[in-house]
């Protein structure tokens, strides 16, 4: 059975409404690339398969054959010294665009992303500066197991010097990444497989949206479920059936959680009083706990209760499809953490 | 390739007379630009003004020296922590390097990086690595930036032997000859990583030898002998240069100083009195004064009116540094992002 066919669930259009050109999520970030290997002859894409007949999904299919094998080619798998390379390349002004299939595979390339990427900036005073962008999509589904679909978001927050944008709609995918390629820093881009297949509203031409700027996905008054990446499509839906028990849910979409937009939540919370995060990441030390500790820190005053978390449970991933149905949280427990703290009181 | 014992006399051979004699001649100025720099650190380090640790390259200025004065302003330079040396034969600002030993605003990082991260873009000195191989896929990239562009340059990565045991080098080395980058890699093995000798960290002796298979050009030089080191990084650089793709060269060597700070060893003692004893008569720079007086290429007045004046330039240098202005506490935030 075809990997990618058994993960496709329900689509979601989040600009169904808008008029214009409907594009799937992977042609939208391959138009991406494109427009901006035209419009910049300093970028270049580099990654396993890149140049191959699937092309990353799609993503990069055929644009060796447009730009030519230099500015389009395969890698070795040496994940740690390419990656070095392409910093190599981005402090020599270049601007190269490095696609992996998976995070997990971002692991052995830890010490030229953090010890280099990050602080080539800072630590050398400003003087110099590596503006490139790392690419890979979250697997999920089919027994991908431990080491195929981790969502390592958590991970990449800590670092100060990384970007770190995990886009939810094919307009945000694409506009992301060519202010991604556009950015003058290291830029971690983590798609989410389960969005690959989605398709929407994407404007034609260049365009970008700025980091550190989220969305509100659904407004509400009660309650705010701050959503990253795939979580979202799950939070919508809670929010579908948390309507009908007459609780008004409001979904925020960072977009991008370095920087992250402080302002969206607390102006969220400051209305409803709840904060519920959904992360598609482990709970402990991960995204879910430094945005509950960010409205704790800065606005207690407006919690009327506790806040929750909705995340994987803190173990590998499990292959088998039972266990993965424990593993992975979604709508039902958005739904469930919302309704016990409409519910709860803190006394203050 | 013969093996290079300890107590082998240094020959230089210029009997082909294919060195100009100003170059021979440059040769010593710069190794004694290096030496003067970390003596003058050495000196001065105990007043714990240079709050960074400083890892000094004394010993070793032949390296720097006979591969640098091969290269063009703008040929990129990536090198690793122990980089003073490369950073004066590259011609990068001596005064900005010191000011940041000194943690100085006026320093070349502005006091973010210290000793071990020195950089200058004017010369192609795009920064230096702390961990031990990082600069190596740098050098690497910045080669393919050059291809992409046809802009002509050469790329290069100093490392010491202990970069050998990372798995970086052979990642970065096969990459480069998959694609004929223009890069030299050049390791210096000065026998020590920190306090362990190369003996106890490597399955055999010969470095170069690791990558025989990936079929890079590989040299073996003497690396306290500043002829033999420029003539085997000449051959490198051109060939890279004319589209002949990347080199490897192994510096024999050794530092006369601790991995950091101005103890020699002995003290701790982790090597002998009598092993530093042979490689201080092995001096690159004592050893080739030496070699230029008996050839009457430098004469002695004309080298004591050279190094006069360069001890009063470094007092200039040190004095500069030690004059600028500390980094305003409230721009610590800054250069995170640009």
């Amino acid at each position: 059975m075809d990997w990618s066919k058994t993960l496709v669930k329900e689509e979601i259009n989040f600009e169904a409404d808008k008029k214009g050109r409907k594009l799937s999520y992977a042609a939208a970030i391959r138009e991406a690339l494109e427009l901006a290997m035209t419009s910049d002859e300093r970028v270049f894409i580099m990654g396993q398969g890149v140049d191959d007949p699937v092309g990353m999904f799609g993503i990069t299919l055929d644009l060796h054959k447009k730009y030519g094998q230099e500015r389009v080619f395969d890698t070795p798998l040496s994940e740690n010294a390419l990656t070095g390379v392409a910093i190599g390349a981005a402090v020599a002004g270049m601007r190269p665009v490095y696609m992996h299939n998976r995070p997990d595979f971002l692991l052995l390339a830890m010490d030229q992303i953090v010890n280099h990427a990050a602080k080539w900036s800072y630590m050398f005073g400003g003087s110099v500066r590596a503006p490139l962008v790392i690419w890979a999509c979250v697997g999920r589904g089919w027994g991908g197991a431990a080491q195929h679909t981790q969502t390592l978001q958590g991970l990449f927050m800590h670092i100060p010097g990384l970007r770190l944008v995990m886009p939810t709609t094919p307009y945000d995918a694409k506009g992301l990444l060519i202010t991604g390629i556009a950015d003058n820093n290291p830029v971690i881009i983590l798609e989410h497989r389960w969005l690959l297949r989605q398709s929407g509203y994407v404007p034609e031409g260049l365009y970008s949206i700025p980091f550190g700027c989220g969305v509100v996905r659904r407004q509400g008054k009660d309650i705010t479920i701050v959503a990253i990446s795939y979580m979202v499509v799950e939070a919508l839906g809670a929010a579908r059936e948390l309507e009908k028990q007459g609780i008004d849910a409001e979904v925020i979409d960072p977009r991008t959680l370095r920087p992250l937009d402080e302002a969206i939540i607390l102006e969220s919370v400051k209305k409803t009083g709840r904060l519920v995060v959904a992360d598609t990441g482990w709970k402990t030390g991960g995204v879910g706990a430094e945005i509950t500790a960010l409205v704790a820190e800065k606005g207690f005053e407006y919690l009327k209760a506790p806040v929750r978390r909705v995340t994987t449970l803190d173990i590998p991933t499990p292959a088998s499809d039972v266990l993965e149905a424990k593993f992975y949280t979604g709508k039902a427990d958005i739904i469930v953490s919302c309704s016990e703290i409409m519910e709860k009181k803190v006394t203050k | 390739m013969k093996s290079i014992k300890v107590t082998s006399p240094i020959v230089f051979s210029v009997c082909r007379g294919d060195i100009p004699k100003e170059l021979l001649r440059e040769f010593y100025r710069t190794m004694f630009w290096i030496q003067k720099v970390e003596l003058k650190i050495n000196e001065l380090y105990h007043e714990d003004e240079m709050k960074t640790p400083v890892h000094l390259c004394l010993g070793q200025e032949a390296v720097a020296a006979g591969v640098c004065l091969n290269l063009n302003a703008n040929d990129y330079v990536f090198t690793n922590h122990r980089g003073h040396g490369h950073y004066i034969a590259k011609g990068g600002n001596i005064k900005a390097m010191v000011a940041e030993f000194y943690n100085r605003e006026t320093g070349c990082s502005r006091g973010r990086g210290g000793s071990m991260h020195l950089v200058d873009t004017a010369v192609g000195l795009l920064g230096s690595s702390s961990i031990v191989g990082g600069g190596i896929p740098l050098a690497t990239g910045a080669a393919l930036a050059s291809v992409l562009r046809k802009d002509n340059r050469v790329s290069l990565a100093f490392f010491g032997d202990a970069a050998i045991e990372e798995g970086v080098i052979y990642e970065s080395i096969n990459f480069a000859m998959l694609k004929k980058l223009p890069v030299v890699y050049v390791c210096e093995n000065n026998l020590y990583s920190v306090f362990s000798h190369l003996s106890k960290r490597q399955a055999q002796d010969d470095i170069y030898r690791r990558f025989i298979g990936l079929d890079i050009p590989i040299y073996r030089v003497d690396g306290n002998n500043v002829v033999a080191v420029y003539r085997a990084a000449k051959k490198a650089i051109a060939q890279a240069r004319d589209g002949g793709g990347p080199s490897f060269i192994e510096c024999r060597t050794y530092r006369l100083k601790d991995h950091h700070g101005t103890g020699s060893g002995v003290e701790v003692g982790y090597r002998s009195q009598e092993e530093v004893d042979e490689w201080v008569a092995r001096c690159p720079v004592k050893n080739y004064e030496r070699f230029l007086l008996e050839q009457r290429l430098l004469t002695a007045v004309e080298i004591k009116q050279f190094t006069d004046a360069v001890d009063r330039e470094v007092e200039g240098v040190f004095n500069f540094a030690h004059a600028s202005p500390l980094p305003r506490e409230d721009e610590v935030l800054d250069y995170l992002y640009q």
